[in-house]
């Protein structure tokens, strides 16, 4: 590239401006400082003269309209000479393209402060939105459970069984593995802390404890929300923004008997018999630790675990049910308020797990102060 | 218009998934300047062999030459330099849905010419007017565009590098008659503006009518024929006699006898 494309030479009058070397995409830069700089001292009497262009794109083009204006350029392109047909069609698209445009007007950014209490207002209002939705989301799927519960016509036995399978079975090794290692931390910490009071022994209780009536329900309902509630929200929000759902409406089908029961249901079963695997797992996680570090053996660990009421399990996996519910709930009716894009499709993934955990975090505090006020 | 050197060359391609044979002994010249419409029955492996030139799959057997190089032998900056010469208008549009439209057409001119985004987003303006966006599109997301406005998207987001080949999968599918027709035009000016070399994917027997220069038939797993249209349309095989002397056919001939008269 030469090294000044634009040149001005006052000594005649008119004045003219003279155009040379490349104008192309990899010296736009170079090329729109030049083009500042020059505009100011153009009047419309000086004269343009093209002969030495070399290279010339739409880049290009676009910054001589910049500099000439897209009038002076449709002229310039039917004028000058020294222009192939090529390059007068160029120089004449461009020209004509820009004429008529303005600059599209940016949308305002908001200022930092205004932005968050936007933010704010915006979430509290939409807060309460949102649990109206969840409420007549639950209503709207009981109500369908209810009317399907009696014609077994219309139940879904295939998608049933594959949602339990994609639910609860395929889930089966990350629920027990890691109860597991939970069970075996909580006993380590007994053993730590129950070792000052010389009650070691206790620690059978501890995770037991732990493990029937909080753990096991928690970290599985937890994970499930991880897992199962985003894979609802991502399976039925790709079919939303695909306009499946509305060709299920469009073909007098319920979607919610369709995709939502299903997996409803399908959660409800499995999530219980999760839960009662974590248990388990758990326990042995704490077993396992109990017979290496405080060589209690399995004999006593299980003869211990035989003094505690089984009305603690019950009051585990009472929840089960209640969270599987909610989960699945939850992650389905994210589903159906994904919009179109890709975007929409993750954030109302997060969304949904977000919620569920929270839901079920939540819900089993109230519970746990529930039980402990009716001595259960 | 055309000069006789190949653009890209396709030399005995063959495309298989598993047991379902797409492509078999395939050779396909694009000339340099030329729009070439590709036309086929549904599943005779349009798409296939667009995604097989631009390098997105790899054929099972055969060579594909874009600008003398085999795409799938480079090395990936090499790669990338050839890829930045062509430009895909995907079926869809496949604009990025997170990014605004002045954002879409801007990324690879921030990306490849290394613009800052100020420049890139002058420059990105300019394509959308070209491409025939109104202004008011510039800062909207692709999930608020109408059909046609996304394949105008697409397209200024393809030439936002001044490509030396277009390719369009069907570009007017979807698009009302007034649309499409406009977006023909707009192709032909394109081309005759930027020299541009396109490859056009299409069933639209108007767009092979008004703009083609040559148009291939897809058949039989190769290419069955490829000429001009009169050449083409003469050949004797059942499909193609059925698609260019249907009534649709027909119709589009008379249609752009009309044209060509009125000019």
């Amino acid at each position: 590239m030469t090294s000044v494309a634009l040149r001005l030479d006052t000594a005649v009058t008119p004045a003219q401006l003279f155009v040379s070397g490349d104008w192309t995409l990899p010296h736009y830069s170079q090329l729109s400082r030049d083009v500042a700089r020059m505009r100011p001292q153009l009047d419309a009497a000086t004269g343009v003269q093209l002969a030495g262009l070399q290279g010339l794109d739409t880049s290009g083009a676009a910054l001589l309209a910049d500099l000439l204006g897209a009038e002076r350029l449709i002229d310039l392109a039917a004028t000058d000479p020294s222009l192939n047909p090529a390059r007068q069609a160029l120089l004449n698209s461009v020209g004509s393209a820009l004429r008529t445009y303005c600059q599209p007007e940016k949308p305002k950014a908001r200022a930092g402060l205004a932005d968050v209490l936007a933010h704010i207002g915006v979430f509290v209002a939409s807060l309460w939105e949102r649990i109206a939705a969840l409420l007549g989301f639950i209503g709207l799927v009981l109500e369908t459970l209810v009317r399907g519960l009696f014609s077994p016509r219309r139940w879904r036995v295939t998608s049933l069984v594959s949602n339990i399978e994609q639910t609860g079975l395929d889930a089966v090794p990350i629920v027990v593995l890691l109860t597991f290692m939970v069970g075996a931390v909580v006993a380590f910490l007994g053993a730590t802390v129950l070792a000052n009071f010389g009650a070691t022994i206790y620690t059978v209780n501890l995770v037991a404890f732990a493990f029937l009536r909080e753990f096991g329900v928690l970290l599985t309902a937890i994970l499930m929300a991880g897992r199962t509630a985003s894979a609802f929200t991502a399976q039925i929000g790709s079919m939303k923004a695909n306009e499946e759902i509305d060709a299920i409406r469009t073909l007098g089908l319920n979607p919610i008997e369709l995709l939502v029961l299903p997996r409803v249901l399908a959660l409800l079963m499995s999530l219980p018999i999760l839960t009662f695997l974590a248990m388990i797992s758990g326990i042995l996680g704490g077993a396992v630790v109990c017979l290496l570090v405080l060589n209690i053996s399995p004999t006593m660990y299980l003869t211990i675990l035989q003094t505690i009421e089984v009305q603690h399990l019950l009051v585990g996996l009472v929840k089960a049910p209640v969270f599987a519910f909610l989960i699945a709930v939850i992650g389905c009716l994210e589903g159906f308020k994904v919009s179109g894009s890709a975007q929409s499709v993750g954030e109302h993934t997060t969304s949904a797990v977000v919620q569920s955990i929270f839901v079920v975090i939540l819900l089993d505090a109230v519970a746990a102060m529930f039980f402990m006020e009716m001595g259960w | 218009m055309t000069t006789q050197t190949a653009l890209i060359e396709v030399r005995d391609l063959t495309n298989a998934f598993g047991p379902q044979v797409v492509h078999q002994h395939l050779d396909l010249d694009v000339m340099r300047g030329e729009i070439l419409g590709i036309v086929g029955g549904s599943g005779t492996g349009k798409s296939v062999l667009l995604r097989s030139i631009v390098g997105l799959q790899r054929p099972t057997a055969g060579s594909v030459k874009v600008f003398g190089e085999n795409l799938l032998d480079l090395s990936p900056e090499k790669r990338s330099q050839v890829e930045r010469r062509f430009g895909v208008l995907f079926q869809s549009g496949a604009l990025f849905s997170s990014l605004t439209v002045l954002e879409n057409i801007a990324l690879p001119l921030i990306e490849h010419a290394g613009l800052s985004r100020d420049e890139a987003e002058g420059l990105a303006v300019v394509k959308l007017a070209l491409a025939g966006l109104p202004e008011s599109a510039a800062y909207k997301y692709p999930d608020s565009l109408s059909g046609g406005m996304i394949k105008r998207a697409a397209l200024a987001r393809a030439l936002a590098l001044d490509p030396e080949i277009v390719f369009l999968d069907e570009p007017t599918a979807g698009l009302d008659p007034i649309s499409a027709a406009a977006f023909d035009q707009l192709i032909l000016t394109l081309r005759d503006a930027l020299g541009l070399t396109v490859f056009l994917v299409t069933h639209d027997l108007d767009t092979l009518y008004t703009i083609c220069d040559r148009v291939a038939v897809l058949s039989q797993k190769r290419v069955l024929v490829a000429g001009d249209l009169t050449t083409v349309a003469a050949t004797k095989d059942a499909w193609v006699h059925d698609y260019f002397h249907g009534p649709r056919g027909r119709a589009a001939l008379q249609a752009s006898a009309r044209l060509t008269e009125n000019n």
